[in-house]
């Protein structure tokens, strides 16, 4: 099993070293909020397909907003998003975002809420609660489909929301600090999960988070952004082995040395 | 409430209002309030009269549309000031000012307009009405967490299904408690409708029997009417208790 599983991160990783090909970028954006609230400036970034990339920063930063921009949710006041080489303005099926508080219906089931993206592009019924269900199963909520959110721990309610971007099959997946409203147990859990899930589901991630152990601890590539104006600072990309135990990968030296080396990096903005 | 260790059913303190007004009544103090058992006779004899029943008819009819009406336009106000902040500006004002304002003094003024018929009724039952039901959805449709809709647009939703599958149910526990205060008020109106227009409906014989003396059945249309308005703001509370759950549990 500890065999198959590290060929296979042997595999993604020496794909993804392969197909450096970015299947999105972003070039010279610029976010002025009302008020003239810089949060972005001159942000260049490519994000390779198959990787984890994560952005990180002080609050306040913009990655939120960054992300939110490559979802088409925000619209910067200069700046392209391209989607594998193509320039987009608005949302897209090769897109899903997962957000910071969950966002679910509290009026839907979890049957419901993961199958909404498909519902809202009109897939039938059946089929979209077959689906469903595949992914309720994928995240570890097999048995819950008929509850509610409000029945459902922080942590249960944002493996809801994962697998509803993961329902819609999108090529990329945006994670708006996913366990920020989750208990420090859950969030452990849902990394390793996550980790997990990479191997299975071959897709794109962005990540937006402030922890630095988090972002180690999961990411191909971590972008750090300066303090507002937010811009690239530095962008890094940790030589973690991650086919050992998660206990393992905690005590890597590999591990512990990019936490510190991001953490002198980020001191600098931190007052 | 118990009472030398007997539990008592609710509403039982009504038993010693009742009492006191036989009391009252069989005194014979003022004309206006014959005993209690008198109106309760009356109360009796007026539901199978074929008046009552006429005029039952025409009262909930019109209530019906007029409320109907205001639920429908109520709520699509309320949406487009909850969502569009000219509508808001524009709007917001003359709608504070018709919830609050004593309506019954237009009334005369819609007697000129839509006649001495049932129009005037239905027209009045949906001016008590639409203010409180769309400001109250307004209220809902403003506390809308933003993140849901960013979610529906994230999956591609059209603006429609934004509005029909979030917008609306997001806002339903607001939406219902307005229109739960809608109906009350909804109530007068029909009821204050017809005492002026007074040629139709129960206003016609509210008119009749004040005229002429008749406080026993007087005091049990009355009763008929207090029962008419508590019902309809039980039933929908009913309603509202039924999407209470979620209420208390929205982010």
């Amino acid at each position: 099993m500890v065999a198959v599983t590290k060929l296979r991160a042997a595999d993604r990783h020496g794909e993804h070293m392969a197909s450096l090909e970015s299947i999105i970028s972003v070039r010279g954006i610029n976010k002025v909020y009302p008020g003239q609230v810089h949060a972005l400036k001159d942000v260049d970034l490519d994000f390779p397909a198959g990787a984890l990339t994560t952005l990180l920063g002080p609050s306040g930063c913009g990655k939120t907003t960054l992300l939110k921009i490559i979802a088409g949710l925000l619209e910067p006041n200069t700046g392209d998003v391209l989607v594998k080489g193509r320039k987009v303005t608005a949302p897209g099926p090769e897109r899903a975002f997962v957000f910071q508080d969950f966002a679910l219906l509290p009026w839907a089931t979890v049957l419901r809420n993961v199958g909404f993206g498909l519902e809202l592009r009109g897939m039938a019924e059946t089929k979209r609660n077959e689906i469903a269900r595949r992914y309720i199963d994928q995240v570890g909520l097999s048995g819950f489909e008929d509850k509610y959110p409000h029945e459902l721990s922080g942590g249960m309610r944002q493996r809801v929301g994962l697998a509803r971007a993961l329902a819609v099959d999108a090529d990329v997946l945006l994670l708006d600090e996913p366990f920020s409203a989750v208990d420090e147990q859950n969030r452990r859990k849902f990394q390793e999960d996550l980790l997990r899930l990479r191997e299975i589901e071959r897709k794109t991630f962005i990540f937006v988070t402030h922890s630095i152990e988090e972002a180690v601890y999961l990411s191909d590539r971590i972008v750090l952004l300066s303090r507002r104006p937010g811009r690239v600072s530095q962008v890094i990309t940790p030589q973690i082995d991650r086919s050992g135990s998660p206990e393992e990968i905690r005590r890597d030296r590999a591990y512990l040395d990019t936490v510190e080396e991001i953490w002198q990096g980020l001191r600098q903005f931190v007052d | 409430m118990t009472l030398f260790g007997y539990r008592l059913p609710m509403m039982s303190s009504l038993v010693v209002w009742c009492l006191i007004w036989e009391i009252v009544g069989r005194l014979e103090l003022v004309l206006l309030f014959p005993p209690f058992s008198g109106v309760l006779a009356a109360l009796v004899e007026l539901v199978q009269s074929p008046k009552f029943l006429a005029a039952t008819w025409t009262t909930i009819t019109t209530f019906c549309i007029g409320m109907a009406l205001a639920i429908a336009c109520g709520v699509a106000l309320g949406v487009l000031m909850g969502r569009v902040r000219a509508a808001e500006n524009l709007l917001g004002m003359w709608v504070n000012v018709f919830a609050s304002a004593p309506l019954s003094a237009l009334v005369p003024v819609l007697m000129i307009l839509f006649g001495m018929g049932e129009k005037t009724i239905i027209v009045s039952v949906f001016l008590f009405a639409v203010w409180i039901i769309a400001l109250d959805t307004q209220a809902g449709v403003k506390h809308i967490t933003p993140s849901l809709i960013e979610m529906a647009r994230s999956f591609g939703a059209r603006r429609f299904d934004i509005y029909a599958k979030i917008i609306l149910w997001a806002a339903l526990p607001e939406i219902l408690a307005g229109i739960r205060l809608g109906f009350i008020r909804g109530v007068k109106g029909v009821v204050i409708g017809q005492l002026l227009v007074s040629i139709i409906g129960y206003g016609e014989l509210f008119e009749l029997y004040s005229r002429t003396f008749l406080m026993e059945e007087f005091w049990a249309l009355t009763i008929v009417l207090f029962a008419f308005a508590l019902l309809v703001a039980h039933l929908v509370g009913l309603l509202e208790k039924r999407v209470e759950y979620y209420a208390g549990v929205r982010q």
